[in-house]
């Protein structure tokens, strides 16, 4: 494992830390129309490291950490576990092709897996509440727009000195 | 390319479909566990207990916002303030004071008739530390728990009228279930002329409905809908609602009736539990006593 990452440290502590920024982003009071743009910071974040780290962070790490999003959001016991699930298995699917193309260009092929982590996560809500939930659709769009900011701003958290030799 | 394409000398655990299919069908039976039985509230509690230390530190800022946005009111609005609370005083007094004769005068008339006496119930104050996000759940969060004695199924209401239910209790704060929300029932009776109902809430924060009433029956514009107190849960003379439009299509059994709740839920930060409340004797045929959230079928007469 350390072969395939030479220049990066230990990259637990980045992740837990910004698991844990992005729990707190979730749970500050939105309201009204900044709740429904509201991008899925958990999400994303997640996303970040199940491409990048994938040895790491995988589809069990994603399904805790939906759960404890659960908790904080009292919705189902489940709901979010499985929406993340989804999504760290969309990663492990396609991280190569993510990551193969430049920042830019990721965004689009980031949106999709959000939009399924928003399928899946509505059609419980569907199935159980017996409503759709249209109003965090906006949200998935904002949440694809966060991860160029938050994939520089991760990338920088967690090889401070390494040479820009990427391992691509 | 190798960091995407590790090397498979040793092979490490099962490829992500297999996990994905554990963990779905792990979160799937969590899932039905929740929904059907609702057994996972001690889980909850356990979670809750390391997650609601940080949600209240994060909702402080705003709250320290609003506090000092009171702290700075202007003097000539808080003389205003006082002068109109006087007013209120005076003229609410004068009413109290019949109230309390009327009050001796109707527990009169109920000894003489043997009728029970209205159940007394205590009140504790409680304040909203947390809204939840979901716009079709509005569930507010308040700030006391198992440890100030609150249980599920308490009534929570403002100065105006009833606001909702406690369905959750967690060790610190309790979660409140909205009369507005979807299929949350509430027995009321009308003031006016003491017809007994069931008013439902519709999911919107500003409706209620009333759903199986007979098109013909008594029911007015403007009518005020008072908890009767028939299920036990509720105290009685509580108002809930006021009605605000009906429909009568007589091609449709019932008549539509939309009301709109009476208590400001989003207006203010202090809301009242009310606790201590005597049980009604145990009715003939006991039914199961599960909070009125979950789904419900409600049978048609």
């Amino acid at each position: 494992m350390s072969a395939v990452l030479p220049h990066y440290r230990n990259p637990v502590p980045p992740i837990l830390f910004s698991m844990a920024l992005a729990m707190l982003l979730t749970w500050l009071p939105w309201h009204g129309w900044a709740l429904a743009l509201r991008p899925d910071f958990i999400a994303v974040v997640l996303l970040y490291w199940t491409t990048h780290t994938p040895h790491k962070v995988g589809i069990s790490t994603a399904w805790f950490v939906g759960l404890l999003a659960d908790v904080a959001d009292a919705s189902l016991f489940g709901q979010h576990a499985l929406a993340y699930s989804a999504l760290a298995l969309g990663s492990s699917i396609f991280k190569r092709r993510i990551l193969m193309l430049d920042l830019s260009q990721q965004t689009m092929q980031v949106f999709p897996l959000l939009l399924v982590n928003y399928l899946v996560f509505a059609a419980i809500d569907w199935v159980a509440q017996g409503h759709f939930a249209w109003s965090y659709l906006p949200g998935c769009v904002t949440s694809a727009l966060l991860w160029l900011p938050l994939t520089l701003l991760l990338q920088a958290l967690s090889r401070p000195r390494a040479p820009k030799a990427d391992s691509l | 390319m190798d960091n995407a394409q590790p090397v498979r000398f040793f092979k490490r655990g099962y490829p992500p479909p297999v996990r994905f299919a554990f963990f779905a069908l792990l979160s799937m039976f969590l899932l039905v566990v929740d929904v059907r039985f609702r057994t996972l509230d001690t889980i909850r509690y356990g979670l809750s207990v390391l997650v609601q230390p940080v949600q209240r530190a994060l909702s402080l800022p705003f709250s320290s916002l609003h506090d000092a946005r009171e702290y700075l009111y202007t003097q000539s609005s808080l003389i205003r303030h006082s002068e109109e609370l006087q007013r209120q005083l005076d003229s609410d007094s004068a009413r109290l004071s019949q109230l309390q004769a009327l009050t001796a005068e109707n527990l009169q008339l109920r000894k003489l008739l043997e009728l029970r006496d209205r159940a007394e119930f205590r009140s504790q104050l409680a304040e909203i530390i947390y809204a939840e996000k979901d716009v079709f759940r509005r569930r507010i969060f308040l700030d006391k728990g198992t440890q100030a004695d609150i249980r599920a199924g308490q009534v929570v209401m403002d100065t105006n009228g009833i606001v909702g239910q406690i369905t959750r209790v967690y060790p610190l704060m309790s979660e409140v279930t909205l009369v507005t929300d979807k299929d949350q029932a509430v027995p009321v009776e009308v003031l006016r002329n003491g017809l007994r109902t069931v008013v439902f809430g519709s999911g919107d924060i500003d409706h209620l409905t009333i759903r199986y009433t007979p098109v013909s029956s008594d029911i007015q514009q403007g009518d005020l809908l008072m908890t009767s107190g028939i299920d036990g849960i509720y105290p009685p003379g509580l108002p809930v609602a006021r009605v605000i439009r009906i429909e009568r299509d007589a091609s449709y059994p019932f008549a539509r009736i939309l009301c709109a709740p009476i208590a400001e839920v989003d207006q203010y930060r202090h809301l009242l539990i009310l606790t201590g409340q005597t049980p009604l004797p145990a009715a003939p045929e006991p039914l199961p006593d599960e909070p009125a959230l979950g789904k419900r079928k409600v049978k048609k007469p």
